[in-house]
């Protein structure tokens, strides 16, 4: 019984340079160093290259007169403002191009991605074709082509397409009538606010209903019903407050109405058709991901189609879509950023290019810039992140 | 005793078979598919004759110079014919065009033993590629060494700039890609931090505004007196931006490999670089070809984007040339010209990651 008394040798100690946590500190130690240093001699070359080239430092530039007009603003804008407002002119510009990009992208790769899984086979053939044209071409080459090949060479205002006379179509853009609000024209807008929460309540009952008793309530027919009827029955009760200024044509341009500039027309297009085929892609992977037991089960419960897709395929097809939605959305606002190419005055073209070649602050103005699309990139994650954890798979 | 003949089986009905059942059941099935087809069959013969008939039949081929497309309904191509050196190859002198055909022609001849499958050293000759291939490449483009004359950046331009933005990002963005998703996947907390911060700083911010900063921001970080060719900026920035979107991608692998491997890593005695390169990599990676190769077809396009800091890729090169007095108006030939090229090299990238992902999934499909 000599053996069960044998002595278990201590383990040998790891040498102190061997344990992992020493190593850890030591790598971390060395990388913090490293960037200590590392930012510190840029610090230091940029503030002694910016006093050799006489660069001054500080936000104190963005108070100063720009001394030049934008092609564009949607706030009151001229060459008396100051270098602060073109920041936000462009801001507000990028922003106008990206959410009215969204738009466009999503109701054009809503539409493609559901057609590329129809089946009729010219449909699907069409869809295919679009979604594998536009994917593949750099998406600058396209907004150039809109530009410099579709809309620039137009003809001018004298010889503009007109379509029903209200829509004009020339080399300075695509002119349509702009709404004018008389007096009363508020009471609609609380109409459409008052429906819209109508049919929120509405919905809500609906769904308790549908929860208590089984009953199922036609809610979307009765949200339309109000979202429409109220603030149409409003605007015909005050006296139908609205009037619209039709552009005219006048002796060498437009007057009157509304205008999109092609620039922005050239660069909305460009946007959504390029976008429209990778949202096309997320919807047809989302549908494709619901596997095919689900429709069986749905229709073996005696679902018709119609319900079938609505309450067990698309809820469960939206958990793969809205991830991907949302980077496409981010990617949109992104590639917004090149409307630099062809002009368009967004944050990139008027704030880092022409406040930048004036002022010469490089560092202050890309650093704004960065700042913005950082911002609007982190707050989407953290809402991704948010959504996820929403909608996560509660798993047994 | 009677026996029961069966009668011959009846034919099916002449609607659901042949070219008519074909028709009824995929264009045809509902009033609303049928209008739908009748839809599109009537937008296609809009739209399909014109473009064909602008775009061959009517096109003008032969030619020299502009009179030779006078009068013509078509296409221009003698517009693309007369430069196509240049949209190839910049404003590279002509006598050392043989420098630029060789690399290329070199590279084509390096990677068709990839392709084939019972050629052993695939490892071996990867690495040579990606490693000595573009020392190679520079020396015949740069020259200066071994007779050849010197050609300075500024005259790279044209499809070759293109592609060897694209190789360089290609090459420079992988392995930093997989450090960054390594960093990120540490247990270190300040190497876990440092790639967070990394990686989410370059995905938030558009590549233009890298490409800014690459042109007016680095010249001020450098040591007074340092000049830093341009090209080689555009390189760094577009390399640094698509390594953050290739760790995400290589991360997403790493995330898939069970934990089971890492362990049996750890208990095998291995350590960390060894339990990464020898296991866990090797399988990460082989999960997420895909997404590498879709990252390379996004940073294929981005590359068009040094157009705008002035740099003369296939693009800007073709751009430039619209503005030759004696080719106004020739801008729908040359982008059309462009958008093939670039949409031939991404669309066979795509498929050939289609075909990788076909032959690497081995789960069930339906």
């Amino acid at each position: 019984m000599a053996d069960e008394q044998r002595v278990v040798p201590e383990p040998a100690k790891a040498a102190f340079w061997r344990r992992p946590a020493v190593r850890s500190l030591f790598f971390q130690m060395l990388l913090i160093a490293g960037i200590v240093f590392f930012g510190y001699t840029i610090f230091q070359n940029t503030l002694h290259n910016m006093q050799q080239r006489g660069i001054s430092t500080g936000f104190g530039f963005l108070n100063s007169e720009a001394g030049f007009g934008i092609l564009m603003t949607l706030i009151p804008f001229d060459e008396t403002y100051t270098y602060g407002r073109t920041f936000l002119v462009g801001l507000l510009n990028t922003l106008l191009v990206a959410s009215l990009g969204i738009i466009f992208a999503t109701i054009i790769g809503f539409i493609m991605g559901v057609s590329r899984l129809s089946r009729n086979w010219i449909i699907s053939r069409l869809a295919t074709v679009y979604i594998e044209v536009f994917r593949n071409i750099p998406l600058l080459l396209q907004i150039m082509f809109w530009y410099f090949a579709v809309l620039r060479p137009l003809p001018g205002p004298r010889q503009s397409m007109i379509f029903n006379d209200t829509l004009f179509l020339n080399n300075r853009g695509l002119y349509m009538p702009s709404p004018i609000y008389e007096q009363g024209f508020w009471l609609v807008v609380v109409a459409l606010l008052v429906a819209i929460a109508a049919a929120v309540l509405v919905a809500r009952w609906a769904h308790q209903r549908q929860e208590a008793t089984g009953q199922p309530f036609h809610t979307v027919y009765a949200a339309i019903g109000l979202v429409l009827g109220l603030p149409l029955l409003t605007f015909l009760m005050m006296g139908s407050p609205l009037s619209w200024d039709m552009p005219v044509l006048q002796r060498f341009n437009m007057g009157g109405g509304m205008v999109v500039i092609p620039e922005l027309a050239a660069l909305l297009v460009a946007l959504s058709i390029y976008t429209g085929t990778f949202i096309a892609e997320a919807v047809r992977s989302g549908i494709l991901a619901v596997s095919h037991g689900q429709t069986e089960a749905a229709h073996a419960l005696g679902l018709r189609p119609g319900p079938t897709l609505r309450l067990v395929i698309i809820p469960q097809a939206l958990r793969v879509i809205i991830p991907q939605l949302t980077s496409q959305y981010l990617n949109l606002t992104k590639n917004s950023s090149l409307a630099t190419a062809i002009g368009y005055p967004d944050l990139v073209a008027v704030f880092a290019g022409t406040t930048l070649n004036q002022t010469g602050q490089a560092v202050e103005v890309i650093a704004m810039t960065m700042a913005v699309y950082l911002a609007i990139s982190l707050s989407i994650s953290l809402f991704m992140n948010w959504y996820n954890k929403r909608i996560q798979l509660v798993e047994r | 005793m009677s026996v029961h003949t069966p009668h011959p089986d009846m034919p099916p009905p002449i609607l659901n078979v042949g070219v008519l059942g074909w028709l009824r059941s995929n264009l045809f099935s509902s009033p609303l598919h049928a209008a739908l087809s009748l839809f599109a069959i009537y937008l296609l013969y809009l739209t399909v004759p014109p473009i064909i008939s602008w775009a061959f039949l009517e096109a003008t081929w032969v030619g020299d110079s502009r009179e030779a497309c006078a009068g013509g309904e078509g296409a221009c191509w003698v517009f693309v014919k007369v430069r196509i050196n240049q949209f190839m190859y910049g404003f590279y002198p002509e006598s050392q065009y043989w420098r630029i055909n060789l690399a290329f022609g070199l590279l084509i001849v390096l990677a068709i033993p990839l392709f084939i499958k019972q050629f052993q050293h695939k490892g071996k000759l990867a690495i040579f590629i990606l490693v000595v291939y573009p020392i190679i490449t520079f020396q015949l483009f740069s020259g200066g060494n071994f007779g050849l004359t010197h050609v300075e950046t500024s005259r790279w331009g044209g499809l070759s700039l293109t592609l060897i933005l694209a190789g360089v990002g290609i090459v420079a963005s992988l392995p930093l890609g997989i450090v960054l998703a390594l960093g990120r996947r540490s247990k270190m907390p300040i190497v876990k931090s440092v790639c967070v911060v990394f990686i989410e700083f370059w995905r938030g911010v558009p590549l233009i505004t890298v490409l800014f900063m690459s042109s007016v921001m680095l010249p001020l970080f450098l040591p007074e007196g340092t000049n830093f060719d341009k090209l080689l900026r555009a390189m760094i920035g577009i390399a640094l931006f698509q390594s953050a979107y290739m760790a995400e991608v290589v991360r997403g692998g790493l995330a898939a490999i069970p934990k089971g491997q890492y362990e049996a890593a750890e208990a095998l005695g291995l350590s960390y670089w060894k339990s990464m390169g020898l296991i866990i990599l090797p399988q990460a990676l082989k999960l997420v070809i895909p997404g590498i190769v879709n990252t390379f077809i996004a940073l294929f396009k981005d590359t068009t984007l040094v157009l705008i800091i002035g740099l003369f890729d296939l693009l800007a090169i073709i751009q430039q040339a619209f503005a030759d007095p004696d080719w106004l108006g020739y801008s729908i030939e040359g982008y059309v010209f462009a958008a093939s090229i670039f949409w031939v090299f991404c669309f066979s990238m795509s498929r050939y990651s289609m075909a990788l992902e076909k032959k690497l999934h081995t789960g069930h499909t339906r």
